[in-house]
């Protein structure tokens, strides 16, 4: 490799599959330090919340492991990360060779000597909804935020520690791992180059009012769905709905929840159709008297990815129904679903009554909001279109894009995109 | 080689509770006699870490055993220069204490065990010798099309020297000689013409100092490694065959693109009938002609019977595609370039209706965009369906278009003037004879020691196109192995570029279907993994999946018996052989998972920390018991590194007890157990052996690709020495495991551990 001619690192903003792909990719080719910045506590970003990948209904973990082990196994300490963190300020640096960047980072009440022996959750006497399972059970104040957390170690959730006035952790932790004053942390590097690698929430389906989530228990969406199917998942890996943990069998899926919608997300989310055909296969894996229906537009699967639709349309028990769903109402006394649907196929309206309903929402990129809250230079162009997708990269300016901060894109896609994003990189910093 | 061993055992994290520390660190002393043996009660803090490195220092310890936690956990602090100092970790905490009662007996008998076998590793293994070597950095790039183009350019902005080989007289691959294209940024409402900045890309390739361009030319022949792959390059043109060129190269991009359905295979849509029946690109061609390539803007579309104005359009989507008989994958570019077509037809023929008759439209992400425009279009007429019958009337020179199924039920007749068959993408990989075995011959039948050394099968091995692009001079076969329908892709969700051949990156439309659009990013993507590859190989470090490995293995020749099992069953095509069969290793396309090491029956293949000669000294290690309690049965388990070990770590973690009867070797993959140990354990008293290593089959997850059925399949073998020790076969059992799984051990061990009590205890115990 031809020498570098800036010696900053790279700030990747956003620490899930993307943004630790794209830190991996640039320090295997170069001599490169990157920094991850993340928001959560951990490594690993939404995917981790996934019970299984379509379409080989492969668990996240195992190619996150390999990626952990990329990490730690790494050169030079280039990959470094600052997690618990946020991206202030981006100013360009005065001599034009990158950036200076402000990042805040929330306080460190855990340090590196954590051993993850559980002696303060145990003593822990605050509980707190757990966001890693969208809220549908509790964890303790303190915790341990995920199946494969990385970097190994407990968090401390400051909304529910009641700090001083309470310090059981502290007094019970053996190797001075917690400290509960800790103080935040303002970090100000200089960088090279940025790559945005922030991902996706799911679209706010509240805002379909239509279809009832938040107002009737049974009304789900897909990310809680992978939450309910996985063992480590609040249900213990059994799918059952909400109002009264009864194991559903007769399941409806309302695919474009958003998407293709031109007052909530006018573009297609391309993973939703894919995620669905996934949820409803291992549904009937997992209860063989399951029948789900899959209320669906176009069946988009692309490349390949056809074969899993087969797969799922040689199970006679998936049903699916080209048809919009107008409207949700709620039977008060099971808790199941009346849906109000409009058979394309045949024109007829029809009710179709389901024990659970899994909205298929799509996926809405973070950084639409999240740039809204970060100052940035007047002088920096970021070219984000009219849905917060960043597909425009600067090449001259060093500011990239990976993953869905880029496109609406699955898994893999986000790999092929946060492997040409590193190849960016290096060739802004080339020396020739 | 000095063998200072060091034993350090941590007494945190409750080990020091639950086990008997002191009785552990005599026991260690006793058995392996260390330089030094310690305990401490916060190892991986600063002072443990000091005590290590000034042993390390002072007592020239170079054999670190640290029994502590999971090697997974902690690993950045016991960190110490792996060429130097090799650390074995012992895991007390997540395999042992967690998932055992404490102040038990077995349990500190599993302790016991563990820091026995670690010592026993640790004192055998010697310590890595990197293979650092000046490489050829140089990039080959196959194909001259939109992707090859970028590869090229892009390797060339980073500094590499390129050699980029297209078959044709001209660059620009299949879309030069089009017309249009859709938008290939942002909002995506929009077509472009085709060459908008192709022009540019060429001329840029064609003036870059860094790329040497070879047209009208193609591969004969690759030879060699990553940093020295021999590249002999012929002219197209059999006839001109005389001139053959020689050129080394570090890494390739196999940009060797697509090509149309064959159209006469569409006959049952019609193809043949008029001229007016015509695929979508012979359409984009009538584009491109009308247009005098792109010059005029506006044309009328004509018929290509009779030259008039064509008034009635439709397009059949999936024209091959998504259909079993012919294309059983989903093209994907098809429904926007209809789309396109259609947007095209009505501009230059406003009167025109064009019907699109379909099963989906694919206009993923922001592509909506451009259908959701389509769909405002008046003229434009979407049609759900299924076409069931397509007839010409010659009379009225009119086709016939009868759909079933329709969105509004029943079925409809169309006549129109023009029918266009949008048909799909192949993939440029070689010609593949399918149902055609990979050629592997069965080796020597039998070893020089006499081992039964039955002939090995390729198990799940992909199909190898017979020819034509790349003409690989390996062992296995001559282009890239194809995952399905002739796309040499990645089987791996989150690695979407790991081939099967080290160092070659197929890259754009022969990869999987995609638009120009999607190229681009593959190209550059490809291009990173392809000089990535060099780099690592340079220092001496594996690439995917065991990146940074700085280990590789040994082959002891003068012991070979020829046998081909290990060029056969290497997932990568590593090795070669000689006219006899003697394995020819290539350490650059080596991923270092050792199934060669599994494979070979007279155990010449070993890595300088990992062999057959190792495992066997943990085995021997272990202390078997002989009274015949329940508690006394010993299982040992080969866990797969990767999934199976973290999953114990995970249950571990949740606290959930597990049979202390079991003893986990963990393993870099399961095709890397040789057929021995088992006759290791088995002569050593071992009750039963467990196997617990990841998915097998099409949806296989072992990250070297058939590992795991390997091993499978080997078990076969083992039958016949079971057999011959007068054992049961049920004493060895393979189990696939995911990551996830953790749950399940419990229930997986305890069955296995109750099938071997029912078989009562190994009867050569105590011989």
């Amino acid at each position: 490799m031809s020498e570098l001619n800036n010696e900053n690192p790279v700030l990747i903003i956003g620490g899930g599959h993307s943004g630790v792909s794209a830190a991996l990719e640039i320090t295997e080719a170069v001599n490169k330090k990157v920094y991850i910045v993340e928001k959560k506590s951990y490594i690993g970003g939404r995917v981790l919340q996934m019970y299984k990948y379509f379409p080989k209904l492969c668990p996240p973990f195992c190619g996150f492991e390999i990626n952990t082990k990329r990490i730690k196994s790494s050169a030079d300490d280039n990959i470094n990360f600052l997690v618990s963190s946020v991206v202030e300020e981006i100013n360009k640096e005065k001599d034009g060779t990158g950036y200076i960047v402000k990042i805040r980072q929330k306080p460190q009440y855990i340090n590196d000597n954590c051993t993850v022996c559980g002696e303060c959750a145990k003593v822990c006497p605050e509980d707190r909804p757990n966001d890693f399972n969208y809220g549908m059970d509790t964890t303790k104040a303190i915790y341990m935020p995920a199946l494969s957390t990385f970097p190994l170690k407990y968090s401390v959730d400051d909304n529910y520690c009641k700090f001083s006035s309470c310090k059981k952790c502290e007094e019970v932790c053996s190797y001075d791992a917690i400290n509960l004053n800790a103080k935040e942390n303002i970090i100000e590097l200089k960088v090279s180059d940025i790559i945005f690698a922030t991902g996706w929430k799911p679209y706010n389906v509240e805002k379909l009012e239509n279809l009832g989530f938040g107002k009737f228990r049974n009304v789900i969406t897909n990310v809680m769905m992978e939450r309910l199917a996985a063992d480590n998942g609040p249900t213990g890996g059994k799918i059952v709905r909400p109002s009264d943990n009864k194991e559903v069998t007769n399941v409806a899926f309302i695919q474009c929840a958003g998407s293709r919608n031109e007052n909530h997300l006018p573009y297609c989310s391309a993973i939703c159709c894919m995620a669905s055909l996934k949820q409803a296969l291992y549904l009937r894996d997992k209860n063989p008297a399951s029948s789900p229906t899959i209320f669906y537009i176009d069946l988009r699967t692309p490349g390949r990815y056809e074969n899993f639709l087969n797969k799922a349309q040689i199970d006679k028990n998936i049903k699916f129904n080209k048809g919009v769903v107008g409207k949700i109402s709620e039977d008060h006394a099971t808790g199941d679903l009346l849906l109000d649907v409009e058979d394309m196929l045949s024109g007829k309206k029809n009710k179709f009554r389901a024990e659970m309903v899994v909205l298929a929402a799509g996926m809405y990129p973070n950084i639409k909001d999240d740039l809204k809250e970060i100052k940035i230079g007047g002088d920096i162009k970021i070219d984000i279109d009219e849905n917060g997708f960043i597909f425009n990269e600067n090449y001259e300016g060093g500011i990239f894009s990976a993953g869905v901060a880029k496109f609406p894109l699955d898994v893999y896609m986000s790999g092929q995109s946060a492997t040409s994003a590193a190849l960016s990189v290096i060739q802004h910093n080339a020396k020739l | 080689m000095d063998n200072n061993l060091g034993i350090y055992i941590c007494s945190g994290c409750d080990i020091g509770k639950s086990l008997n520390v002191e009785r552990l660190v005599n026991t260690a002393k006793d058995s392996n006699k260390p330089v030094v043996c310690i305990s401490h009660e916060f190892l991986c803090g600063p002072e443990g870490v000091n005590l290590i490195k000034n042993d390390i220092a002072e007592k020239k310890i170079n054999k670190l055993v640290i029994a502590a936690c999971s090697m997974r956990a902690k690993q950045d602090v016991f960190n110490f220069d792996p060429l130097t100092i090799h650390t074995e970790r012992v895991n007390l905490r997540e395999h042992v204490i967690w998932i055992s009662p404490p102040n038990d007996n077995n349990t500190q008998l599993l302790a016991e065990d563990y820091i026995n076998m670690g010592a026993s590793k640790a004192k055998k293994a010697a310590f890595p010798e990197p293979l650092i070597q000046d490489l050829n950095k140089t990039v080959l790039v196959v194909g001259g099309g939109i992707t090859g183009l970028n590869a090229a350019i892009n390797s060339a902005k980073v500094g590499y020297e390129v050699v980029l080989v297209e078959k044709k007289s001209n660059l620009g691959g299949f879309p030069y000689s089009k017309y249009k294209k859709w938008e290939t940024k942002p909002p995506f409402d929009k077509n472009i013409w085709i060459k908008e900045g192709l022009d540019e890309l060429i001329s840029r390739v064609e003036s870059s100092k860094r790329i040497k361009i070879y047209k009208n030319s193609k591969i004969k022949s690759v030879s060699g490694a990553p940093g020295k792959f021999n590249v002999e390059i012929e002219p197209s043109d059999k006839d001109n065959a005389a001139e053959v060129i020689n050129e080394t190269v570090g890494s390739i991009v196999a940009a060797t693109g697509w090509k149309p359905y064959e159209a006469k295979k569409l006959d049952y849509l019609g193809y043949g009938l008029t001229p007016d029946i015509l695929t979508n690109v012979e359409l984009e061609e009538l584009y491109s002609e009308l247009s005098e390539n792109g010059k005029s803007e506006s044309f009328t579309v004509k018929r290509k019977s009779n030259g008039s104005a064509v008034k009635s359009i439709a397009f059949i989507q999936c024209a091959g595609s998504r259909d079993e008989n012919h294309l059983p994958y989903c093209s994907t570019v098809c429904c926007m370039s209809s789309l396109k077509e259609a947007a095209l037809i009505r501009k230059n023929n406003p009167d025109a209706n064009v019907y699109i008759i379909y099963k989906d439209i694919r206009t993923p992400g922001e592509y909506e965009n451009f259908y959701r425009k389509m769909q405002d279009d008046e003229g434009i007429y979407m049609v759900k369906g299924a076409v069931s019958d397509i007839s010409y009337d010659k009379g009225n020179n009119e086709i016939g278009v009868k759909v079933k199924d329709t969105l509004f039920g029943g079925d409809i007749d169309l006549n129109v003037e023009m029918l266009v068959l949008a048909s799909g993408m192949v993939p440029n990989s070689g010609e593949i004879e399918y149902g055609q075995d990979v050629n592997l011959t069965a080796g020597n039948p039998t070893s020089a020691s006499g081992a039964s050394c039955p002939p090995s099968i390729p198990v799940s091995t992909a199909q190898v196109a017979k020819s034509g692009l790349l003409n690989l001079a390996y062992r296995q076969g001559k282009e890239m192995p194809d995952l399905a329908y002739g796309f040499p892709d990645s089987n791996f969700i989150c690695f979407p570029y790991e081939s099967r051949r080290t160092g070659i990156y197929p890259a754009g439309s022969v990869r999987m279907p995609m638009d120009t659009v999607f190229s681009v990013d593959d190209a550059k993507g490809a291009v990173l993994k392809a000089i990535q590859c060099v780099e690592q190989t340079s220092k001496g470090k594996a690439v995917h999946p065991r990146s940074n490995d700085m280990t590789y293995p040994f082959f002891d020749l003068p012991r070979c018996t020829q046998c081909k099992r290990c060029t056969e069953e290497c997932p990568f095509g590593a090795i070669d052989e000689d006219e006899k069969g003697t394995p020819k290793y290539n350490p650059e396309r080596c991923r270092r998972c050792g199934v060669c090491m599994g494979a070979c029956p007279v155990r010449i293949i070993s890595f300088k920390n990992y062999s057959p000669d190792i495992v066997a000294s943990m085995i021997k290690s272990l202390y078997i018991p002989e009274d015949p309690t329940d508690e006394n049965y010993r299982i040992l388990v080969f866990a797969c590194e990767n999934d199976a070990y973290p999953a114990l770590d995970i249950l571990g973690l949740n606290k959930i007890n597990l049979s202390s009867n079991i003893r986990v070797i963990p393993v870099r993959c399961l095709g890397s157990i040789n057929n021995v140990w088992y006759a290791d354990a088995l002569s050593k008293g071992i009750d039963g052996i467990l196997l617990l290593g990841c998915k097998f089959g099409d949806d296989y997850q072992c990250h070297f690709v058939k590992g795991s059925e390997l091993a499978s399949y080997r078990m076969g073998n083992l039958k016949e020495t079971l057999t011959r020790l007068v054992l049961e076969e049920e004493r060895v059992r393979q189990i696939q495991l995911e990551f996830t799984d953790y749950m399940k051990l419990p229930e997986i061990v305890e069955d296995f551990v109750n099938k071997i009590k029912s078989l009562g205890p190994n009867p050569y115990k105590g011989f």
